[in-house]
């Protein structure tokens, strides 16, 4: 069902697992993707991590916001298309000045079948953006590591709110055949 | 066994809370904050003042997060109706320290009384219990409260919902801090890490 149009050679998914590892993240709240399978098939196995599969994306930011009142870390993941779902809760966010980590895996951009994905997709940055998310993107899986290391610093001892947009290009659009 | 006079809000609130002690409380926005703070300012209440549909996930993250600690979310109908998915998760994740408390008058006080969805149709405690909620439970009588007092200050007992019905009386405001960095930086330092 889902090849890969991607070039990326190397384990991002375990390049990602290894910096939430390092960086003590305790809670995995998610709303699956399938981009986001093999972390999440990795958080799933370590017992020194929490994964939460949420029912809609804004319930992540809230979740994360009541982690970090309890002294623990966390790291929210979805697709872009779940972004736009979180933009009012993103207030808690901004008002509180909380930290967040979040990883979005990208549809919509590059080589993508469905239109509906689109309009999102084309909008993420902007959505976090527009609720002053600071936002890195990843384009290759070269720069996974850096850039998610890069952001769990600013989160975790910045104290500032990023999200990692991992481009379309690196995931791999998904082919539909009938 | 009910006297089935719908019960006062504020006295339900001081009441329940009156002998917390270790015991962090999250307030949705709208009356339930304004009746946790009527109940005696804290420095382990959060209230919220936006993020509608959130409280009981922050309630969730903060109870994973300290498990030993009891945590209550107190929420209207409106705040329940909002984040109904949040009853899914929490029982994904049976927290055994998260207790929520929903008073409910069947309205939207906060924006001119309009009727909610439980005025004549959503039961929200059936709601939780189909959603997995292990515990739930209506209240409609005054000598329930000194049970959910003692239960919600319990960890070890697993996730509870307990909606309690209330009159649509409208109460004089009280306002707490609207100074969520301050509110979050409280509640952290009452814990023990650092403010930010």
């Amino acid at each position: 069902m889902q090849q890969e149009l991607n070039t990326g050679a190397s384990d991002w998914p375990k390049e990602i697992y290894d910096i939430l590892a390092s960086y003590d993240v305790v809670q995995v709240p998610y709303v699956p993707d399938g981009g986001h399978a093999e972390l999440i098939k990795r958080i799933h196995a370590d017992p020194k991590m929490r994964p939460v599969s949420l029912t809609t994306e804004e319930e992540g930011i809230a979740l994360a916001a009541g982690a970090w009142l309890g002294g623990q870390r966390s790291a929210l993941l979805m697709q872009s298309s779940g972004v736009g779902n979180c933009v009012n809760m993103m207030s808690l966010i901004k008002a509180c000045r909380f930290p967040l980590l979040t990883l979005v895996t990208m549809r919509g951009e590059w080589g993508e079948f469905n239109p509906w994905q689109v309009p999102m997709g084309s909008k993420t940055q902007q959505a976090f953006e527009m609720m002053d998310i600071h936002v890195l993107r990843a384009e290759t899986a070269e720069m996974v590591g850096d850039t998610v290391r890069a952001a769990a610093r600013m989160a975790f001892e910045g104290g500032t709110a990023v999200a990692v947009l991992l481009s379309q290009r690196l995931i791999g659009a998904k082919v539909f055949v009938k | 066994m009910t006297t089935s006079t719908p019960l006062d809000r504020r006295a339900v609130v001081a009441r329940i809370l009156q002998d917390r002690k270790d015991l962090v409380a999250i307030s949705s926005l709208g009356s339930a904050t304004y009746d946790l703070a009527a109940a005696g300012d804290h420095p382990r209440n959060f209230y919220l003042w936006g993020a509608m549909g959130g409280a009981a996930d922050i309630g969730l993250g903060l109870a994973i997060a300290q498990p030993n600690l009891p945590v209550l979310v107190l929420m209207g109908d409106g705040e329940a109706l909002m984040g109904m998915g949040a009853f899914a998760t929490i029982a994904q994740q049976m927290p055994k320290n998260l207790s929520i408390v929903i008073l409910d008058n069947g309205l939207y006080g906060e924006t001119g009384a309009q009727a909610s969805h439980t005025a004549n149709a959503t039961d929200l405690a059936a709601v939780a219990a189909a959603c997995g909620i292990p515990e739930t439970t209506v209240i409609e009588d005054e000598a329930s409260l000194a049970q959910i007092a003692q239960r919600i200050n319990a960890t070890g007992e697993g996730p509870a919902v307990f909606v309690i019905r209330i009159d649509g009386a409208e109460q004089p405001r009280c306002l707490p801090s609207r100074d969520g960095v301050m509110l979050k930086a409280r509640l952290r330092q009452e814990l023990g890490f650092e403010s930010m």
